[in-house]
């Protein structure tokens, strides 16, 4: 099942081999070698175990490797928040797409680019970082080796020391009817240096009903001091299968806040991992999927408390309605010398069907004896005494419950702190729910 | 404007209500008052539409239409607000965003256009000096985080912007100081007119100094067993419901919707 992803690897490397860094080629190699012995995950281990990864592997999605579609500015006007002004790069079934890209005059400091641009003309900008950051040694994260072996482009966002991008930065990645069967492997790297500061936003959408595989990974680094805030919204056509992993480094006193919004794609797996590898670094994970019919969605998140005196916050919510099915996998781990670690997780979902199911584990792993770490779990139904209050106020059963329902779900947009982005995500909420 | 009679019910398929016959019309305050556990709070749940709370007898006409039949909301719509007496907390919905909803369901109800954000905002700002409510505590999530006394003015809050025909008070002075109680009081008196009615449930005769009831039913072991004006009050604060509850006079009084009346 994985010969087909072997078969790209090996074209690719033919025809790119000469325009890359040795470097890369040889991470790629290796990447492809694990991959090709690992195979993709089995739900046997305990990474996976909840979501089969089987309709990838048979579907032999084979990687989108020139440019096409018919993506217009007017089909990704309705994702820009408002602001197609916002430095923004637009990618198309995996490949830039200048014309619809707009990055303006960026504050001193910053750059914004394609990884295959960085890769074609400033190879320096990304070997410190790339395929560094992001883990693929192991068999849970066959994902990322797979993306190494084969990714193509990406975004490169560099925020340089003491730089500050004052509006946000916009990521875009279209998927149309012309990517159909085929994956996308797209690679990001984010880096904030030194007392940086940033807001990157990562969109996913498909603008048809295709079956395509958009396979995503985002290094992340942020440096002393430095604060990122991460955004990502996954709206991917309702076929099509998604899987993406942030993997970010954080060093002392750093601030890294991420968002996971995602509400789209028949199957699709989120991981966050972060690691607080300095003193006084902060977290912030938090997420909301909104899931229906028979869709798939997984989040699986891994905190890594490595030095003393960090904090991480984590609220992952979740709604699901008919035969839907939502994962929850978060993993808070606290080094023997991360003393003073101050940790609290929670998932909480919301079934609006009988036939909706959550696994949800949110996990403490503690071997540090001096820290104050909390976390918890619930899978519940609209409660039914503020049903029956709303309705003693003369609101409908129905409306009561579509307003509980947002309500649930505003709670946690509520932390989003760039308020075109919470506006943004709390309209498309409530529309869903009440259709206002 | 209500009439109940012979009403039974059950929660939990323990028999609360044991036959209650009510009347109450246009103008009135009625008070009901009794022990714990005497069904005082049943009866309010009940006229509002709990679904725990199951009717196993008799009958309720609310301006001629069966109430049993209706739903809770077609209630509310109809003109009935039951205060409760524990407040619920809803995270994440604006009491303004909550108010609004509920003041248009009922506008549209009666035939009445609804009303936008700005409107009602007017709406709002006359009906919150009423209780005396600070705007703030409008964009806070109802309920969410209020004190007990901001608990219960918020619920006269609601009722003042719904303009209920029949308003229930479910033990709205339970745990409430003086001065909230005032403010709360006052509130209600300040929203009586001839067309309406309030049915005040309440442990404590301390209300009754500031909302003074028209009539005064005391209610044990599920079935009214002594009504009168508003001099029963003072008594039960003196003697306490003990000469109530266990005489044998209780029975006699159960039909008393006639004293009521």
């Amino acid at each position: 099942m994985t010969q087909a992803y072997v078969e790209d690897f090996t074209t690719t490397a033919d025809g790119g081999a000469a325009a890359e860094p040795a470097w890369l080629a040889e991470a790629r190699a290796q990447a492809m070698a694990r991959f090709e012995a690992v195979g993709f995950p089995s739900t046997r281990g305990e990474d996976w175990r909840y979501t089969s990864v089987a309709p990838i592997a048979e579907a032999d999605f084979r990687a989108l490797r020139s440019a096409s579609g018919e993506v217009t500015a007017g089909q990704i006007a309705p994702y820009t928040f408002g602001h197609p002004e916002w430095p923004t790069l637009v990618f198309v079934n995996g490949r830039c797409a200048p014309e619809l890209s707009s990055v303006g005059a960026l504050p001193r400091g910053v750059r914004v680019l394609p990884l295959a641009q960085a890769l074609r003309e400033e190879p320096a900008l990304v070997e410190r970082y790339l395929t560094r950051i992001a883990g693929s040694e192991q068999p849970a994260q066959a994902f990322t080796a797979l993306n190494t072996a084969l990714m193509q482009d990406g975004a490169v966002v560099l925020v340089g020391r003491e730089a500050r991008a004052d509006q946000p930065i916009h990521l875009v990645y279209a998927t149309d009817a012309y990517a159909a069967r085929g994956a996308a492997h797209l690679r990001n790297l984010i880096v904030a240096e030194r007392h940086a500061e940033a807001t990157v936003i990562e969109s996913y959408l498909g603008t048809g009903e295709a079956t395509y595989f958009t396979n995503v990974v985002t290094e992340v680094e942020v440096e002393a001091g430095a604060t990122l805030r991460h955004y990502k919204v996954q709206r991917e056509s309702p076929r099509a299968y998604h899987v993406g992993t942030v993997e970010a480094r954080q060093e002392r006193d750093s601030h890294y806040v991420s968002f996971s919004f995602a509400t789209g794609a028949a199957l699709s797996r989120t991981n966050v991992y972060t690691v607080l590898a300095g003193e006084g670094c902060g977290a912030t994970l938090n997420g909301l999927y909104m899931v229906d019919g028979d869709q798939h969605v997984d989040h699986q998140t891994r905190i890594e408390h490595a030095q003393p005196n960090c904090f991480s916050r984590e609220v992952y919510k979740g709604i699901l309605d008919g035969s839907s099915r939502a994962v929850f996998n978060g993993k808070v781990y606290v080094h023997p010398v991360a003393q003073k670690t101050d940790g609290k997780q929670s998932n909480n979902n919301l079934l609006l069907s009988d036939r909706a199911h959550v696994d949800t584990k949110p996990q403490l792993e503690i071997f540090a004896d001096d820290v104050k770490c909390t976390h918890g779990a619930t899978v519940g139904r609209i409660d039914e005494t503020a049903l029956f209050y709303m309705k003693s106020r003369g609101l409908s059963r129905d409306l009561a419950r579509r307003l509980l329902t947002y309500a649930f779900a505003a709670d946690v947009l509520e932390t989003i702190e760039v308020d075109e982005v919470r506006v943004g995500l709390e309209q498309l909420t409530l529309e869903r729910f009440t259709g206002e | 404007m209500l009439d109940i009679r012979n009403l039974t019910a059950t929660v939990g398929g323990k028999q609360i209500l044991n036959g209650i016959s009510l009347a109450v019309n246009a103008g009135e305050v009625h008070a009901i008052m009794g022990p714990n556990g005497s069904g005082k709070s049943t009866l309010a749940q009940v006229l509002a539409g709990h679904p725990a709370y199951e009717v196993t007898g008799g009958e309720v006409l609310y301006e001629g239409r069966d109430l049993l039949e209706m739903e809770p909301e077609e209630r509310a719509q109809a003109g009935i607000f039951l205060a409760f007496q524990y407040p619920v907390e809803i995270p994440g919905v604006s009491n303004a965003y909550f108010l609004r909803s509920a003041y248009n369901e009922i506008r549209k109800a009666r035939g009445l256009p609804e009303a936008d954000p700005l409107e009602f905002l007017d709406v709002m700002e006359e009906k919150s000096r009423i209780v005396d409510m600070d705007a703030a505590m409008l964009n806070r999530s109802v309920n969410t985080g209020f004190s007990g006394g901001e608990k219960k003015r918020n619920e006269i809050l609601q009722m003042a912007v719904l303009e209920p025909k029949l308003a229930i008070l479910d033990e709205t002075d339970s745990g409430l100081d003086i001065d909230a109680l005032r403010v709360v009081a006052d509130g209600v008196n300040k929203l009586r007119r001839p067309d309406n009615a309030t049915i005040v449930v309440t442990h404590y005769q301390r209300l009754l100094n500031y909302i003074v009831p028209d009539y005064v039913h005391v209610l044990a072991g599920g079935r009214i067993v002594k009504s009168g004006g508003k001099e029963l009050a003072l008594e039960l604060e003196a003697k306490g419901y003990d000469w109530l509850v266990d005489s044998d006079e209780a029975p006699v009084a159960a039909g008393a919707g006639g004293a009521a009346r």
